[in-house]
């Protein structure tokens, strides 16, 4: 086995007033490398709060979070950021694009923190965004694209570090229907090529491309199942351009 | 090493893009500083100026001499009781001359302010007429231009003979040569031997030492000083180092002189150019700080200004910040990237406040004999940078600590 994510009973408890609120209870679970898993759940179910551990934004009350051999449980701010730089890519649902930055210095953003110099930091910038076919958008602004673009140069931004694995939180809930199947084509074609991807939602609909859906509730595991009949997106070409 | 470079690199670029981002309010936030800046450097070449001119105009008296005189020249007594002390006359200058045991030079000293100098239909004013001996010429650091200083002949028999500051020169004689031209002394003829080197002029143009008729002794009691016969007796001591040693052997030895009863205090002073510096310090330069000590409260309030407007560009970029964290900047990052901001911002201001004050401090060179200091325009700079961290530290610090899933969600 070769898995990437081992989390042992990991709980978030936050003081609110008096009161102890358990965000997380309990929760046990491993990812393994190339996995396409989405978490799903209500509001309120606590999947925020694991996403947020697993993406290292933030840090349980309890447990072990072992991330690639290394527990991460402890770790403090500097240490997280390293990690966030070097082995997650995030793709949220509202872009989280820096607006007065265009679409190549966005992708450059992970890179300039890791320390990569700038000739080759815009190379593989470039790259990326080939990839993800926005080569004709490179020096747009955020509010020059339309919603599909702006989640694509999130996309690249994301796999321009090459990631131990991808979250991507609701990443089509800003988006229309016909575009939300071409990223997920996306997403497809990613985890093809060897990536592991983690997917929040909260739609039946979008969690069935994953092949494994981790049910949250009460911030508690309901349910780990292996999905049957996964969808495959189709690719829509037009809307690449 | 090389990854901070190229993070303080992206820190730089944003704050600049940040400060374009939001000009009007930029330029406003770098007036509090500009202001300061003005305010600080004017202030500060000003207070330079003021103490070089000082200087300049007490120049003439040398650091190396004493100069033995019925007044105290920075009171410290009753004027009235000093003007009834008796004069130091021309029998303690030679009793004087023949005990004190080392000296380089001594001239005794007559003064009168004013005289009109005539030569043909030319007519000036001279600021001061000196009798005195050859001595004078070193024990007032003088330097002869044209011709030569008076020499023991002249002084022993009271020649009627003249040297002549440059304007004194400039004015009566533009094309001529003024050695062995004789020229009317307030009414009295002498021919002029030697002009002084030009010594600039002194504070706010008065007195200046280019005015300035030295005649021999005997000629000036004869001629402008007839009721005048208060002596100043100038030495220039051998050894700069022992002038205190001198000063006290110069007392002893004039109070024998003028037999000065042991109960009594000294009904003469022993001046010298030191105790002047040390009554400008003690007056004006303690004004001077005071002054720049206000003057400092505005580039306070401008960095206020500047604590404040980074303190709303925190706020307003927090999901920027939420972003930045996200995918991997570090505690430092952030920091490094406002506080650039705001090190930006009052350098700016800095530079700006420096290219309003130099052309200030030029209006100020025609009244003081300063330009402004190449110090304090490198103080400036270091002081604008300065404020640009202690008023950014703050809001840098409280932006670098922000927890990357509460900036996150923030709107």
């Amino acid at each position: 086995m070769d898995n990437i994510i081992t989390i042992e009973h990991i709980a978030k408890i936050y003081q609110v007033g008096t009161e102890e609120v358990h965000a997380l209870a309990d929760v046990s679970l491993t990812i393994d490398r190339n996995e396409y898993v989405a978490i799903m759940g209500p509001s309120g179910s606590g999947k925020s709060t694991l996403m947020n551990i697993l993406g290292c934004l933030d840090t349980p009350t309890k447990g072990i979070y072992d991330f690639k051999g290394v527990n991460v449980s402890d770790m403090n701010d500097n240490q997280l950021a390293q990690i966030r730089n070097k082995e997650i890519g995030f793709v949220f649902q509202t872009f989280n694009l820096l607006a007065r930055s265009d679409a190549l210095h966005n992708v450059e953003l992970p890179l300039i923190y890791a320390g990569v110099p700038s000739a080759e930091r815009k190379e593989r910038a470039r790259a990326a965004l080939v990839h993800v076919g926005l080569e004709s958008r490179m020096h747009h602004r955020p509010n020059e694209l339309s919603g599909g673009q702006r989640q694509r140069v999130a996309i690249a931004r994301a796999l321009v570090t090459n990631p131990s694995i991808i979250l991507a939180d609701e990443p089509t809930g800003n988006l229309d229907t016909k575009t939300g199947e071409d990223i997920m084509a996306l997403f497809h074609e990613i985890h093809q090529k060897g990536n592991t991807i983690i997917l929040v939602t909260h739609e039946e609909y979008i969690a069935e491309h994953a092949a494994r859906i981790l049910r949250i509730r009460d911030g508690l595991i309901e349910k780990d199942e292996i999905v049957d009949r996964r969808r495959i997106p189709t690719k829509n070409n037009a809307s690449f351009l | 090493m090389k990854s901070y470079f190229i993070e303080l690199k992206e820190g730089i670029n944003i704050s600049l893009r940040a400060i374009r981002a939001n000009k009007m309010r930029a330029i406003l936030t770098t007036l509090g500083i500009i202001i300061g800046i003005v305010a600080v450097t004017t202030m500060s070449t000003a207070i330079v100026g003021l103490r070089q001119a000082f200087i300049n105009s007490i120049s003439s008296f040398g650091s190396d001499v004493l100069y033995v005189d019925k007044f105290d020249w920075l009171g410290g007594h009753d004027w009235h009781s000093m003007r009834n002390r008796k004069n130091i006359t021309f029998e303690q200058y030679e009793k004087l001359r023949n005990t004190l045991s080392s000296y380089s030079a001594m001239a005794p000293n007559l003064r009168s302010f004013g005289a009109k100098v005539k030569y043909a239909q030319k007519s000036t004013d001279a600021t001061m007429i000196y009798g005195t001996t050859e001595d004078y010429v070193k024990t007032a650091n003088l330097v002869v231009d044209k011709g030569r200083f008076l020499n023991s002949m002249d002084v022993k028999s009271g020649r009627k003979v003249c040297v002549v500051g440059t304007d004194i020169a400039d004015a009566l004689f533009p094309r001529e040569d003024p050695v062995n031209k004789e020229i009317k002394v307030g009414g009295m003829p002498m021919t002029i031997i030697g002009v002084l080197q030009k010594q600039g002029s002194g504070l706010f143009g008065g007195f200046s030492p280019d005015g300035q008729i030295i005649m021999p002794l005997k000629t000036f009691e004869n001629s402008v000083g007839k009721f005048r016969s208060n002596l100043r007796i100038d030495i220039k001591v051998s050894d700069q180092n022992r002038i205190n040693e001198t000063r006290d052997e110069v007392i002893a030895i004039m109070r024998a002189i003028r037999k000065v009863p042991l109960d009594k205090p000294n009904d003469f002073a022993v001046n010298q150019q030191e105790a002047f510096k040390e009554l400008y310090d003690k007056t004006v330069g303690v004004v001077g700080i005071a002054g720049l000590f206000i003057t400092a409260l505005a580039l306070f309030v401008g960095s206020i200004g500047i604590m404040n407007i980074m303190f709303v560009s925190v706020t307003e970029r927090t999901k920027e910040i939420g972003i930045r964290k996200a995918i991997g900047a570090k505690t430092w990052s952030i920091l490094t990237q406002f506080l650039s901001e705001a090190i930006i911002i009052c350098l700016f201001g800095g530079i700006v406040g420096l290219m309003i004050s130099f052309p200030l401090s030029l209006v100020i060179n025609q009244f003081l004999p300063t330009a402004m200091p190449l110090d304090i325009v490198i103080i400036s700079l270091l002081i604008s940078a300065f404020v640009g961290v202690v008023s950014g530290f703050l809001p840098a610090y409280k932006a670098s600590k922000l927890d990357p899933v509460e900036a996150l969600r923030y709107e």
